[in-house]
């Protein structure tokens, strides 16, 4: 099931010196589980139903409740991924989107899904952060999909994130939500922030 | 020693050469049609991509990559016993060597082509060159496995340079075309003195040399786990623990393959009970050592029991795995130490069932440290799944056939014992030979 899809070969970026650093916050409090994200996804990319490159986990927690939980790739600075691919194909471009070369490169040896990167198609693809739409202005489809507005794409550079309705001052935000990055202690540098809200521990 | 006992193993190594009985044709048709079928199912790999395999985003390395690890340790195991027999000169080693280091390359070259059966894309296999990035532990493997390859086929062909010019003497019409053939790949050996420095001395550098290279494979084959950062497997111990599994799964193996080819081809009075109870003692040694390991594996990361380790160890040792995990280290590693060591009748037959257990554990092993690690949940909620296909069964199959199909075929063409070990053992100093003429040009 060959599916074509505009990877990363050839991904060139727009005026160097004004590239972004792209980042995302999740906002646990108000995701309710609707799984629009991974739908959009999956439309987004032409993927298969068992292809969920932003996955929405539900989650007990320790009082009995539950909470949702999406998953995109983290897009870790220091990305375990991208160190122990054998041919280069994974890599980083300027905007700090880890990236699979499926078009030449990848041979399908799935090393890199050793570290968490979801599946296989002959070459492993994973979540993009859409940078195709991103360089045309749009929103990622995940986040242009998410009826909740739970999900905020962001800019470290510029320090702005957006839901798509409303805009905000990322630092700030962050700070004053008290935003945690999964598995921080790892030291994988992940760019994706997440807000906690109902009950769910910051420290995991 | 006399003349008669020479004739008798001269004629005995020389024995299956191009002889073909019922028997042999009918081995090398079962074993071929098994290949065939696990042929078969990788071109329908192949055609459908690995969709038709049971490996999913979640468990994402199987059955191909187990039986990387489990053939390649096959194969160290060969190269080591013979390596280890020749650099301490045990004497009993002559009528041994040849079929261990054969099994050691036929194992190999099973092993190494799993790899790229696990490939997604095995066409861009060459990209692994073309782009190489010294960083990946795939890169290391394939450096690693090529260069082992190459060291354990030069293993094999120079000890077998002596025997070939015995064989290009010997066979004479029984080997006519062969002769030609034998001639060639002797290399113009005539036995002279500086020949047999020579011999001895590349000899004597690739049995220390194939040790390191053989400890690197295993080493990096167990890195290509132990440097993710799944908690089951991000373990000091991996690259010893799988250094010495591989010894102990091969002396098993080069255990069965001496047995088998014994009877065979009729080689009791030469391979006798006493060889079988020295390996069986090299086997009981490895196997107390691997215990040692096992337990030190498990014992440091079940005590702390971190957050990311525990829930796969209880599925090894309580949980869904443990059939599998208990199976192995009661009837695949406990067992046979016994079966293998305690003192009493059939030495041969308790060596024998003893190393089938351990290679069938072996196996499972490696399936306990591939599939649990990966199936173990990264995020805490997340248990992945993995049930083979026929696809992948039949691969394995097809390989493990592969394996005494391509020993038979060998040694239909060349001496299955090294006469030329055996000569030294006993003392013989063969006259030496003159190149006849069909060996062509040289000297």
């Amino acid at each position: 099931m060959p599916i074509a899809f505009p990877a990363a070969e050839g991904h060139v970026r727009a005026a160097p010196g004004k590239a972004r650093q792209w980042a995302m916050v999740i906002d646990l409090r108000k995701c309710d589980g609707c799984k629009e994200c991974t739908l959009a996804c999956q439309t987004e990319h032409a993927l298969p139903k068992s292809f969920e490159w932003i996955k929405v986990f539900e989650v007990k927690d320790s009082q009995g409740g539950k909470y949702f939980m999406p998953r995109p790739c983290f897009q870790c600075e220091n990305a375990p991924c991208l160190r122990v691919c054998p041919t280069g194909a994974t890599f980083r471009d300027e905007e700090g989107v880890v990236l699979v070369d499926q078009v030449d490169k990848c041979i399908g040896c799935r090393m890199c899904m050793e570290h968490p990167v979801p599946q296989i198609k002959g070459t492993v693809g994973k979540c993009m952060f859409c940078v195709h739409r991103t360089d045309d202005g749009k929103l990622p489809a995940c986040v242009e999909a998410c009826a909740m507005e739970a999900l905020y794409i962001g800019d470290l550079v510029e320090d702005v994130a957006t839901n798509g309705n409303e805009t905000v001052r990322l630092s700030t935000f962050l700070k004053e939500n008290d935003a945690f990055r999964y598995k921080e202690d790892l030291g994988t540098g992940p760019r994706v922030y997440y807000i906690a809200g109902h009950g769910q521990l910051l420290d995991n | 020693m006399d003349a008669r006992t020479r004739g008798l193993y001269v004629e005995r190594a020389l024995w299956p050469i191009g002889r073909g009985d019922r028997n042999f044709w009918l081995a090398v048709g079962g074993l071929s049609a098994l290949v065939a079928l696990g042929l078969y199912a990788y071109v329908y790999q192949l055609q459908n991509g690995l969709w038709v395999t049971g490996l999913n985003q979640k468990v994402s390395w199987g059955f191909y990559i187990i039986n990387c690890v489990f053939f390649i340790g096959i194969s160290y195991g060969g190269a080591m016993t013979g390596a280890i027999l020749r650099l301490t000169n045990a004497k009993w080693r002559a009528p041994l060597t040849r079929l261990a280091e054969a099994t050691a390359v036929a194992a190999l070259l099973v092993g190494a082509v799993f790899p790229i059966i696990d490939l997604g894309r095995p066409d861009r296999f060459i990209n692994v060159i073309l782009y190489a990035q010294v960083g990946s532990p795939i890169v290391w493997d394939v450096v690693a496995i090529g260069t082992y390859l190459v060291a354990s086929l030069v293993f094999l062909y120079l000890p077998l340079i002596p025997d070939l010019a015995i064989a290009r003497d010997l066979l004479g019409s029984r080997a006519n075309v062969l002769g030609k053939v034998y001639g060639m790949l002797s290399l113009g050996w005539r036995g002279t003195h500086a020949q047999e420095r020579a011999l001895a001395r590349g000899v004597g550098i690739l049995a220390v040399l194939i040790i390191p290279l053989a400890i690197s494979v295993h080493s990096v084959l167990a890195w290509l786990f132990a440097v993710t950062s799944r908690g089951a497997w991000h373990s000091t111990i991996f690259a010893p623990l799988f250094v010495l599994a591989a010894v102990l799964s091969g002396v098993a193996a080069v255990i069965l393959v001496i047995a088998a080819l014994r009877k065979v081809y009729g080689l009791q009075a030469f391979i006798t009970a006493k060889h079988f109870r020295y390996l069986s003692y090299l086997l009981i040694a490895l196997g107390m050592g691997y215990l040692y390991f096992m337990i030190s594996e498990y014992l440091t990361e079940g005590y702390v029991a971190a957050e990311e380790i525990a829930p796969v160890l209880e599925s090894i040792f309580v949980g869904q795995y443990a059939p599998s995990f208990w199976a192995f280290a009661i009837g695949g590693l406990v067992l046979p130490l016994f079966i293998a060591g305690l003192p009493g009748r059939y030495p041969v037959a308790r060596a024998c069932l003893a190393s089938i257990l351990v290679i069938a554990g072996m196996w499972l092993k490696r399936f306990l440290i591939v599939v649990p690690g990966m199936a173990g949940p990264i995020m805490p909620w997340e248990w992945g799944r993995y049930s083979p296909t026929w696809v992948e069964i039949a691969i394995t199959v097809g390989a493990a056939a592969a394996i005494p199909l391509m020993l038979i075929v060998f040694f239909r063409f060349f001496p299955v014992m090294s006469v030329h070990e055996l000569d030294e053992i006993e003392g013989v100093e063969p006259a030496p030979r003159l190149a006849p003429a069909f060996a062509g040009g040289e000297e």
